[in-house]
């Protein structure tokens, strides 16, 4: 098998299409499931009432918004390293939907800070970094279009994306390093844990937002190849037909 | 997996909660259907510029 093959432009554009419907598909049956158990079959919270259900958007977008971050960053470190093509096209597709999962998780945290903290917004580390977050994926987008030659955006806004990385980590400990009214991590098997519904559902939500993600990067993927090699043959023969 | 509610109207009002919880899971809704139609903009909008500069070469 030839590893290289799928990393043209061309050919990747039809492979994306036939993949991206069954990432949805995925992703719609896996948010089904994990709706149900969320919101019809978990119980109560003991200590907050129903609106710890807020949890079953929360944690899976704030975790893939740090996740897609990550996988950006790396598409953006081949990007610079090997000059491929593909991979600053991939980071520019994952960007948006990284930024709405970053938007998701803080507007979700509002709303469930409220209730539980008596405040949609403090500025305390966790919530502050995650918001920080948000303009690297901003300042990404911005960067990578401010170029009359999409090459030099590419490497422009690949170089902030990597810088941006640092935040990862940041964001990810700052429950431990600093003192924050966001509470630390839920997801360990000793002690109190969760309520093995709740965990599941959060698992399964999680599971649907990774297919969710994967489908929508390679639609939105298709759409910067035709961007970008509109003026290559194989494009130009697509409509065509 | 029984379902933990005695009524829908018991599910809608959230034990009180109803206006948080809901402004949570509608975002996700409209964040969803936002995307959707950015997604399928922007490809028609590719496609047209291919369509385009197609119709320029011919005039040519």
């Amino acid at each position: 098998m030839n590893w290289f093959y799928f990393s043209s432009p061309s050919t990747f554009y039809g492979l994306a299409g036939r993949l991206a419907p069954w990432f949805f598909v995925a992703a719609a049956l896996l948010a089904a499931w994990g709706l149900y158990l969320g919101l019809l079959v978990a119980p109560t919270d003991a200590q907050q009432g129903e609106v710890y259900r807020v949890i079953f958007i929360h944690v899976p977008t704030a975790w893939m918004s740090m996740f897609l971050y990550f996988v950006m960053a790396c598409y953006c470190g081949l990007s610079l390293v090997f000059n491929t093509r593909l991979s600053a096209m991939m980071a520019r597709a994952i960007a948006p939907t990284g930024a709405l999962m970053t938007f998701l998780a803080l507007w979700t945290g509002a709303f469930w800070g409220r209730p539980t903290w008596g405040t949609y917004w403090v500025w305390d580390a966790r919530l502050t970094s995650e918001l920080v977050l948000l303009f690297l994926y901003f300042g990404y987008m911005a960067l990578a279009n401010a170029f009359e030659d999409p090459r030099r955006g590419d490497r422009a806004a690949a170089l902030l994306a990597l810088i941006g990385v640092v935040n990862l980590p940041i964001i990810y400990f700052s429950v431990q390093w600093w003192n924050t009214l966001h509470q630390g991590s839920s997801v360990s098997f000793k002690g109190t844990s969760m309520h093995v519904t709740m965990l599941t559902g959060m698992l399964v939500m999680s599971a649907s937002a990774w297919m969710y993600a994967i489908g929508a990067t390679l639609v939105r993927v298709r759409s910067v190849i035709l961007e970008r090699e509109r003026r290559t043959a194989w494009v130009r023969s697509l409509g065509a037909a | 997996m029984t379902i933990w509610w005695k009524s829908w109207s018991d599910f809608w009002a959230m034990g009180g909660q109803a206006f948080f919880v809901w402004m949570s899971f509608g975002a996700l809704l409209v964040a969803i259907v936002v995307e959707m139609l950015s997604l399928r903009l922007r490809r028609k909008r590719a496609l047209d510029a291919i369509e385009e500069e197609r119709d320029l070469e011919t005039e040519n």
